[in-house]
């Protein structure tokens, strides 16, 4: 490991993977509990060796699925305490039952999840095919474009999930083995700043405090159910505010901006790329070759998945011409999820809407390239589009 | 000598008014553990007729802590409950000496909830979990389980013109917790509260994960008149169709061998649920159903004299 020591953070050289371990270690709750899924796996591996060597007092609970490790962080989250887990697709699938008791009981739990398709068939590699499966499931979703992002964001978000008028699980995406297993050189804040960050969790209530007993989960007819989901909707609107509030506050400390997205050369575009995590790299490049040659094109790297920021999107999105939407997972039978939600954003604008193009990559790791990116660009420009779903790298 | 007069003196940490059958078991069995238990406790429940009957939102019957998460989670719930409890307790940030108690019923417990017990048991959590065993999903509609009777009709093994009830036998789920080599497995029954009184006092004395299988007798499912629901929890134990006995680190202890054991039919005639059996064409069910309790009865013996 190459360190090179500043003032408040030294540059580590990681993986993605390492990095939100990192990111836990420095959070140190009091549980976690994960199952073993490749490629979620590293990051618990390094997690136990810190638990090993004492660096952190949590209660690492190596549960027999991840049915149980959402449950066990379930329980504990109740109990008041900061608690964690992290998985990566069939887990996640696993998950899903006990997804909607976490939010739907605001629990302000955290989640890595490592990106990979689902199942069948059987791929280890990454889409996101798995957490767009549980967009709806009431967590507040992040994806991270590298290993200095998923640091950044398991921090953020637990501020963000305990703060006030949220109290929501958090899930932190980050590409499968593309950034779970690649090396990056990764800033580390020192322990000191990031637990003052941090702060200490002061639950409202917790089944351990006995003499004030709370029934957690009860049976909810139809005189009630609707007001308690109603109110889950307005928690998660309130994170919407509350996460600008909070990047500001953690960029006193990194010096960066926390935004629902990232504007890359944006300002005069005529064609503009909208997509999420590792792939922005590659974007960024195939936009940096092509503003060489002239060429008017620009990315939207949307971060903030759920709540999504429809109005902030619209916004930056109202006057290009045409725009590219690049999903890695499916909808099968619809368009792919983050165009249908840049449509959404785009749909009630007063003027001409811009021509939105739909376009899926990458299922089950499949590489995408810059000659790839660069023709979506081309063709964007040359207003080639259609109502049909267009695929980059698959064979006919 | 223990008297029920102390037991119900302590105050109720199951409040009266909560929502469940006339003559069901399952507050009972409820209601008398949480009285043996004179520390801070929390409760877990899986989803299930306890579970519905006393947390009808925005009421509750719950005068400690409980939480409910799923049906086939309640033993990895409270690992988290618990585990949350250890952590706190190594930094000194909390002093009490807390309880931890889950409530399962058979299916819940049995069928969908057993992965999730298994682990928890294997982690060795400082929890006492309770079955309470109607022997089917009754808050879904009384259907079968693996938990339910070999003869029993349920609605998903109901009587035909070619089917008896259900075909299969019984799953031994005590059997099976103490194949996970805890040191306090037990089976009690509501009838003999006096030995459950003692068995939970036993439980919650050992070091982690404690056991108990208590039969829960169902008016609705079974179908007899809710008064009959203690005489019923009887005639399981002196028919040995609910042997009680305890498995403390491993050895087997018969607490209470009925002064006579009287014969299955007893136990089956005051339930509707076993009504087709006593029909002539049906004798052989009868008898095969002696025989298997005669079967298991000899085991546990065998077991109880190592």
């Amino acid at each position: 490991m190459n360190k090179i020591k500043q003032n408040n953070f030294k540059i580590v050289a990681i993986t993605g993977a390492e990095a939100s371990a990192q990111a836990m270690r420095q959070i140190n709750p009091e549980v976690i509990a994960a199952y073993p899924i490749t490629p979620q796996t590293p990051i618990i591996m390094k997690y136990a060796q810190f638990v090993a060597d004492g660096v952190v007092d949590t209660e690492l609970v190596p549960v027999e699925s991840e049915h149980s490790a959402q449950s066990v962080v379930v329980g504990a989250s109740a109990a008041g305490v900061r608690a964690m887990t992290a998985t990566s697709s069939a887990g996640l699938a696993l998950m899903g039952e006990i997804l909607g008791v976490a939010s739907g009981l605001r629990l302000p739990i955290v989640m890595n999840v490592v990106n990979r398709a689902i199942s069948a068939p059987i791929n280890i590699h990454c889409d996101h095919s798995d957490s767009m499966g549980t967009r709806d499931h009431g967590w507040i979703q992040i994806y991270c474009e590298s290993a200095q992002e998923a640091y950044e964001y398991t921090l953020i978000a637990v501020r963000l999930a305990e703060s006030k008028g949220v109290s929501l699980p958090v899930m932190i995406m980050q590409d499968g083995f593309i950034t779970s297993h690649g090396v990056e050189n990764v800033k580390l804040y020192s322990d000191s700043i990031v637990k003052k960050f941090l702060g200490k969790y002061h639950p409202k209530h917790s089944l351990l405090d006995t003499e004030h007993p709370v029934t957690v989960g009860p049976l909810v007819l139809p005189d009630y159910l609707f007001e308690i989901k109603r109110q889950q909707q307005e928690a998660i609107a309130i994170a919407k505010k509350n996460f600008l509030l909070i990047g500001k506050e953690f960029s006193k400390i990194s010096g960066q901006v926390y935004n629902y997205f990232e504007k890359y050369r944006m300002n005069d575009a005529q064609a503009v790329i909208v997509t999420m995590s590792s792939t922005v790299g590659t974007v960024k490049q195939t936009v940096d070759n092509l503003r060489k040659q002239g060429k008017k094109v620009g990315l939207l790297k949307i971060k903030m998945f759920r709540p999504f920021p429809y109005m902030e999107v619209a916004r930056v999105l109202k006057n290009i011409k045409i725009i590219g939407v690049l999903d890695r997972s499916f909808s099968f039978g619809a368009y792919p999820p983050l165009v249908s939600e840049i449509r959404n954003a785009l749909f009630n604008l007063p003027n001409k809407q811009p021509i939105v193009q739909s376009y899926v990559f990458g299922i089950g790791g499949r590489d995408i390239k810059i000659e790839q990116i660069s023709k979506v660009f081309q063709d964007l420009l040359a207003k080639k589009y259609n109502q049909k779903i267009k695929y980059i790298g698959l064979r006919n | 000598m223990d008297n029920l007069k102390r037991i119900l003196n302590q105050p109720s940490k199951l409040s009266p008014g909560h929502r469940s059958c006339r003559g069901c078991a399952a507050p009972l069995i409820a209601r008398h553990i949480l009285r043996e238990i004179n520390q801070p406790v929390v409760v877990a429940s899986a989803t299930g007729c306890l579970e519905v009957t006393t947390s009808l939102y925005p009421q509750t019957a719950w005068r400690i802590p409980w939480i409910h998460s799923a049906f086939e989670n309640a033993a990895a719930t409270i690992s988290g409950v618990e585990s949350a409890y250890r952590a706190l307790k190594k930094k000194g940030k909390i002093k009490k000496e807390i309880k931890f108690v889950v409530f399962g019923g058979d299916g819940g417990t049995t069928d969908i909830g057993l992965q999730s017990l298994s682990g928890a048991l294997e982690r060795r959590h400082n929890f006492l979990y309770i079955c309470y065993d109607n022997g089917a999903y009754m808050n879904t509609g009384i259907q079968r389980s693996s938990a339910t009777p070999f003869g029993a009709a349920t609605t998903t093994t109901p009587v035909g013109k070619v089917k008896q009830g259900k075909e299969l036998l019984r799953k031994d789920l005590t059997k099976i917790i103490v194949a996970h080599q805890i040191n306090y497995v037990a089976q009690a029954s509501i009838g003999y509260w006096q030995d459950l009184s003692n068995k939970v006092k036993k439980a919650l004395a050992v070091k982690g994960p404690s056991f108990i299988n208590v039969l829960s007798p169902c008016p609705l499912g079974w179908k007899f008149s809710g008064d009959l629901t203690i005489k019923i929890a009887d005639l399981a134990v002196d028919t040995c169709f609910w042997p009680l006995y305890e498995v403390k680190s491993g050895v087997y202890k018969i607490t209470h061998q009925p002064l006579k054991k009287i014969p299955i039919t007893e136990f089956l005639k005051p339930q509707g649920r076993f009504r087709h059996l006593f029909k002539p064409r049906n004798k052989k069910l009868l008898q095969r159903i002696q025989k298997e309790i005669d079967r298991r009865w000899s085991e546990l013996l065998a077991l109880a004299k190592k």
